[in-house]
């Protein structure tokens, strides 16, 4: 089905001066899109040229508009030499894809030169038409919505969460192409740039696909990632959970004496309801649905609006509800026939998401992970491909020398590994995976695939027909207490997986609950949890010899186990430290370098009600003769009940007296006892099941017998407490309200200004790119929180990016990373380090400028929120406008004179967030939630005073309206896509 | 952003290490527990924010529709006052100096003078130079181009209104007789100039018109000469400024006996003002001679005012004077001038 993309060339402004004798620029644009290319006259002489071209009209497929990106290059013209390029904007038009986004895509876009940066602006004007009509057009992949949000979009209602989709593309990269050798680095960067972009809009295309061969019409928790294998090739690949969503229309359409502002509900294919008793005839625009509102009869107007919605949150099946049915009925019988068989059928049964709507998670398992080491170099080689006997590989490969049967390889690596977590799952006795993700760290041609997820036992009805009233029949016939289901042990008491101390669950007495329980999900928002929550983070560094692919395979998988052990036990020592009992958002990230391995675990530890009360740590020695080493051993447990006080002190963690009758003994005894399945494989032949569970012991002993344990506890006791005031966490919400350690000290100092703040959704990302480096990036959204505890203001996003330089020997390295992160500041080298903090602006200011400049205006710059969080607090999200998926390269050769490397990346950072925030603003929105920079490649060479980083950046374009404000826009913003009346029906909420 | 490092960073008046060492002295350590380590990192962030806002911030509308950095408006406003703030030590060593590479050259000499930094001497310089270059040949009130182009709030605008005025006309401020003055003294003059001597004081519609000075009217000033060469008309204005006076003057004998220098000094200015070395002399000038005959005489302010009110009034009295308008457009000004530049 093709398409028409319009694309308007209006003006330029601060451009570079590109002719030195006149300090002026004869600039003019070519605007290119598949194989076609305009160009716009040239604008002699300015820096601020008005080119106001006429509409270039470029008649594509719809796969290609998909694919695609468009590519703008603003050029200067020159007469006797080639034209100058000053740098490039590329587009990518899918927003403007599916219907309810953006219709129209315009404003000032930064021009960007992989070497100089960003060089002046462009204002651009994009359109697309499409020939056919909306509902025809969902036959194609093009319809289907992407959400970067790992839990169902606020506006948003999910009407079937039909699972798990992937899909990988693998391509050569430019960078390693003999071509290479005799282009320029701009070249060679814009060729990469173009080829990702290009890659990740058909990666897209193809999920889109799956997801409408599974009749879903939305992607939610989309992740995509680049592996950049080198020689081997450039893999992009992407996760996500298929949905169908249901624009939520105000819950205020149900109160009869509102006005109904069932906003687009044009999208909704089944809402079309013929029956004319019923009043409501076809789509409703909210002047439609006013004129109920006002009709004599309440009962009407119900039942209009919930027809409307058809299955909507209203339990009430008045007839309404009833003629939804006549018309939606066949196609729900269809998805119902087509997710009967629900899980158990599926291949993998996993989900994205880490937030879910009540109901829908019945009960949770424990984190399951599985990682596997792989050689890269192999799949090079066509002789390794002919012995897999894979003949449809060994077709492919005659076709194109060898890039064809690489999805083949990867596909078959993410496959095994999949199967693995299921497995594991189910031998938590769950069918389902949660709050999935998957990740590669790649050393020269060694890499370490893992996934990992949290095993749960979902409400099968909700995947059927997902309504919310079936849930919550189901929650009352099931009688669970809310806020403590889902604690409860999915798997067989008798016959459990591994060895774990039970308890009656403190909260209903009737079930089974775990003493401790690691999860990858958001805190239910249903769960009871006792004070405050605080960030838990097990570092951990190991070295390894330098091997060669083979044997640095087995080396690094030999290690894996040892490190993941250690990695969950410095978990639990200090979960038990904070005197808490669960971990939510659990990330453990391992990283492979050339001479060593690097685990990081961060998790927002909290004290669910549910769950027994945690023991405290004791200390026991091996040497129990010695006289002065018991003492030792005292002085430490003294010291490390002190802790335990102080902390439950400072998170308010109180729990309530129990009972001894119900519990049996108020302290139950608790055993260290792993909830993470863990393996490792090096082939998919040989698989390890690892049980990391102390076992027999009684108590949580922590034995000091070496200096290394000795060295835990330290640590343990080191972790340097944040400055009162901030709390962080690295889930969406703040459990209760949160802690850390030196790399963030810095964070915390910025910050400092915005006390009491909490750090939400803290992410850390280390990789180690050379011998002798360390990358940690950390990102954060900062919220300033009121005394009563009510989340006030967001704001503030703040991105760091530290880089650390440790030219000691190996000896440093070996300590563990707290150590080493402590000591490498005062290291004689400077640490480098590039921080952006975009500062808080007070709320009232913030109101103000939003009124003064709406999203459209091009005269002033809008103001757009970035955060990492899915949500913006005191905020409403009215639209969703499409998903933001950038990759930038930034190449410089003057390393020094920029600033050196801090310079360097805080200029490019700074850039990259420019350049979101000009798309977003560009297609109309205000903020971007769920932003990750999903990757920061950062290479240098000193020697030759070269660098070169590359990120990758994601989001969801959103529209958000003030709560505080929603009366005072009552004017429509240009590009909002409310009418006043819903505004209106939305303040009543 | 930090805004009391936004002064230091943005004025480049201090290195780094000061700027560290500053905000340690401030207690910052112990209020957040941070290192000293986390301290320097968190100045050096700040410095490369600046750096990077620095190239903006030369044309401040660039500043306000730049997409890098996200700043609310009253930051940004901020920003610009900071950065184009300056020492009045040093503006008073550059006024009425032309702004070219030579006097950027004896920066240094400038700086070790006054204790400013280098860097933020030429800082200071170069802001000059840049306003100086875009309002050079602009139409319209120099204070609303200056405004308009750099975005400055009005107290600050109309200083270097001053400072381009004086640079154009390059008048004589760095006299030893002058060290007394303020550049808030000549900025005050400045401004009456401006409003009264220049081209844009009669026709608006002009090239320069805020920038040079009226030629017309100085070559006209010439026929104020003969106020003192007309040996009767000196008498009379003498003797119509006594009268008035009588009683009211503490300091009435010395004026009395000092009348026909002061007189002669003041209308000698203006018949010099033809030429374009008397008019970077004009201060010099005026100094010499009123400033200092009145202040060795012991002059109280009062009295000055009172003198100068007079003397230019009765001159309207005066039946054989027939340029009226021309000593008013003159003494208007210069009274105001003189009143201000009348201190110790």
């Amino acid at each position: 089905m093709p398409g028409k993309l319009k694309v308007k060339i209006v003006a330029g402004r601060h451009l570079p001066v590109m002719d030195r004798a006149s300090d002026l620029t004869d600039a003019f644009v070519e605007v290119k899109f598949g194989n076609t290319t305009f160009k716009t006259d040239v604008y002699l002489k300015s820096l601020n040229p008005q080119w106001n071209s006429e509409w270039f009209k470029f008649e594509v497929d719809d796969e290609d508009l998909q694919d695609e990106p468009l590519q703008i290059t603003v050029l200067d013209h020159d007469t006797y030499s080639a034209n100058d390029a000053i740098g490039k904007v590329y587009i990518d038009i899918d927003p403007l894809l599916y219907s309810e986004a953006a219709t129209v895509i315009s404003g000032w876009f930064p021009i960007y030169d992989t070497i100089h940066g960003i060089r002046g602006e462009i204002n651009v004007v994009v359109k697309v038409d499409l020939f056919n009509d909306l509902n025809r057009f969902r036959q194609s992949s093009c319809g289907v919505k992407f959400f970067c949000t790992t839990s169902i979009p606020k506006c948003y209602r999910a009407v079937i969460i039909h699972g798990f989709v992937e899909e990988l593309v693998v391509n050569e990269d430019p960078e390693y192409q003999w071509i290479d050798r005799i282009r320029t680095p701009r070249a060679s960067n814009e060729a990469r740039q173009r080829l990702i972009s290009l890659m990740s809009g058909e990666l897209q295309r193809k999920i889109g696909l799956k997801v409408l061969e599974m009749r879903g019409n939305a992607v939610v928790g989309y992740l995509q990632c680049f592996d950049l294998e080198g020689e081997s090739g450039l893999v992009v690949r992407a996760i996500g959970t298929a949905c169908t969503l249901d624009k939520l229309s105000s819950p205020a359409a149900f109160l009869p004496a509102c006005n109904s502002p069932s906003k687009e509900m044009k999208e909704i294919p089944f809402n079309e309801d013929p029956n004319p008793n019923t009043h409501s005839s076809g789509p409703s625009t909210p002047l439609k649905n006013q004129t109920y509102s006002f009709s004599p009869s309440k009962s009407y107007s119900r039942q209009s609006s919930s027809s409307d919605t058809d299955l909507s949150l209203t339990p009430k099946t008045g007839m309404g509800s009833g003629s939804a049915g006549k018309e939606g009925g066949p196609f729900k019988a269809l998805l119902r026939q087509q997710t009967q068989s629900a899980l158990e059928q599926r291949e993998f049964p996993f989900f994205t998401l880490t937030a879910f709507p009540p109901g829908f998670l019945v009960h949770v398992g424990g984190v399951v992970s599985a990682r596997s080491v792989k050689l890269l170099d192999r799949i090079h080689n066509p002789a390794f491909v002919g012995i897999m006997g894979n003949t449809r590989s060994y077709k492919l490969l005659d076709w194109n020398s060898f890039n064809s049967d690489e999805p083949e390889t990867r596909d078959a690596w993410w496959a095994e590994i999949r199967q693995e977590i299921k497995s594991h799952a189910k031998a938590l006795g769950c069918h389902a995976v949660v709050g999935y993700s998957e990740s590669t760290s790649i050393c020269e041609e060694v890499c370490i695939l893992s996934a990992s997820g949290t095993a749960a036992v979902l409400n099968p009805r909700f995947l059927q027909d997902g309504t919310v009233e079936g849930c919550l029949e189901q929650r009352l016939e099931e009688n669970l207490p809310a806020g403590c289901g889902f604690c409860h042990i999915p798997y067989d008491e008798l016959n459990m997986p591994f060895p774990a101390h039970l308890t009656y669950c403190n909260n209903c007495r009737k079930q089974k609950v775990p003493d401790v329980l690691f999860t990858t999900i958001d805190l239910p928002v249903d769960a009871t949890v006792i004070g405050k929550g605080c960030l838990i983070q097990a570092r951990l560094c190991r070295l390894k010899k330098k091997a060669q692919a083979e044997a640095n395979a087995t080396a690094i998988s030999n290690l894996l186990p040892f490190m993941e052990y250690e990695v969950h036990t410095q978990l639990m020592n200090k979960l038990k430290l904070k005197a808490m009992n669960a971990l939510f958002g659990l990330r453990i990230q391992i990283t492979v370098g050339e001479n060593m391995l690097m685990g990081l675990a961060s998790a927002t530890g909290v004290y669910l009600a549910a769950l027994p009360t945690p023991g405290g740590i004791q200390i026991a020695g091996k040497t129990p003769n010695d006289g002065s080493y018991e003492q030792h051993i005292s002085h430490m447990q003294k010291k490390i009940n002190d802790t335990i006080a102080k902390n439950k002190e400072l998170y308010e963690i109180n729990p309530p007296e129990i009972s001894e009758e119900i519990i049996g003994s108020p302290i139950p005894e608790p055993r260290q006892r792993s909830r993470l399945l863990r393996s490792q494989s090096e082939s998919s032949d040989e698989v390890t099941e690892l049980d990391l569970s102390h076992g027999k012991k009684d108590a949580f002993v922590l034995e000091i017998d070496d200096t290394d344990a000795m060295e835990d506890v330290h640590s343990l006791l080191t972790d340097v407490p944040p400055p009162s005031g901030f709390y962080s966490c690295n889930t969406e919400i703040m459990p209760g309200i949160n802690n850390w350690t030196s790399e963030i000290q810095s964070l915390y100092f910025k910050l400092r200004s915005m006390i009491p703040c909490c750090l939400c959704h803290v992410n850390f990302t280390v990789s180690l790119p050379e011998d002798e480096l360390i990358q940690v990036t950390v990102t954060a959204v900062a919220i300033t929180f009121d005394k009563n505890q009510a989340l006030q203001t967001t704001k503030t996003h703040a991105e760091k990016l530290l880089q650390r330089a440790s030219t000691d020997n190996e000896e440093l390295l070996q300590f563990p990373l707290e150590l080493c992160s402590d000591s490498l500041p005062s290291h004689p080298f400077p640490p480098a380090k590039a921080v952006t903090v975009e500062k808080a602006s007070p709320m009232g200011e913030g109101n103000f400028r939003n009124r003064s400049a709406p999203p459209c205006a091009n005269s002033t710059v809008g103001v757009v929120k970035m955060t990492p969080l899915s949500f913006i607090p005191g905020a409403k999200i009215t639209k969703y406008l499409g998903i933001i998926n950038m990759f930038f390269i930034r190449e410089t050769t003057s390393l020094r004179e920029e600033g050196g490397v801090s310079g360097f990346l805080h200029a490019f950072i700074a850039e990259v967030f420019a350049m979101v925030r000009a798309h977003v603003a560009a297609l109309g929105g205000n903020a971007v939630v769920s932003y990750i920079m999903k990757q920061c490649v950062f290479m240098e060479n000193p020697n030759k005073n070269q660098a070169q980083c590359l990120i990758n950046v994601s989001g969801d374009a959103v529209v958000f309206v003030r709560e505080s404000e929603l009366e005072v826009v009552s004017t429509p913003q240009p590009a909002a896509s409310c009418q006043p009346s819903c505004t209106g029906g939305e303040v009543t909420t | 952003m930090d805004c009391s490092l936004a002064g230091s960073s943005v004025h480049g008046d201090s290195r780094v290490s000061d700027a560290v060492a500053l905000r340690v002295r401030s207690g910052i350590l112990e209020q957040t527990g941070a290192t000293a380590a986390v301290l320097q990192s968190d100045t050096m962030d700040h410095y490369r924010t600046f750096h990077m806002l620095e190239r903006l911030l030369h044309a401040p509308p660039k500043l306000l529709h730049q997409l890098i950095f996200q700043i609310p408006p009253s930051r940004q406003a901020l920003l610009i006052e900071r950065y184009y703030a300056f020492d009045e030590a040093f503006v008073r060593e550059v006024l009425g100096k032309k702004l070219s590479k030579g006097t950027k050259k004896d920066l240094d000499d400038i700086s070790t003078k006054t204790g400013i930094t280098l860097k933020s001497c030429r800082r200071q310089f170069d802001n000059f130079k840049r306003v100086f270059k875009v309002v050079e040949e602009m139409r319209g009130s120099l204070v609303d181009n200056i405004q308009q182009h750099f975005l400055l709030s009005d107290r600050l605008a109309r200083d270097y209104a001053a400072i381009v005025f004086f640079a154009n006309n390059r008048f004589e401020t760095g006299k030893k007789k002058l060290q007394y003055l303020s550049f808030g003294d000549f900025a005050f003059c400045a401004e009456l100039m401006i409003q009264n001597w220049t081209l844009g004081a009669v026709d608006s519609q002009v090239d320069d018109m805020d920038m040079d000075l009226d030629k017309e009217f100085l070559q006209d000033l010439k026929e104020l000469k003969v106020l003192v060469a007309d040996k009767d008309l000196l008498d009379l204005h003498k003797s119509l400024v006594c009268t008035a006076l009588r009683g009211k003057l503490g300091v009435f004998s010395e004026m009395e006996a000092n009348f026909k220098n002061l007189s002669r000094g003041l209308v000698n200015v203006a018949a010099k003002l033809t030429h374009n070395k008397d008019v970077r002399d004009l201060f010099v000038d005026l100094v010499e001679k009123f400033v200092e005959p009145c202040r060795s005489d012991h002059w109280p302010l009062n009295d000055v005012r009172l003198f100068l009110n007079q003397y230019s009034a009765s001159v309207h009295s005066l039946d054989g004077f027939r340029h009226q308008a021309l000593w008013d457009r003159y003494m208007g000004t210069l009274r105001g001038c003189l009143l201000r530049l009348y201190h110790d």
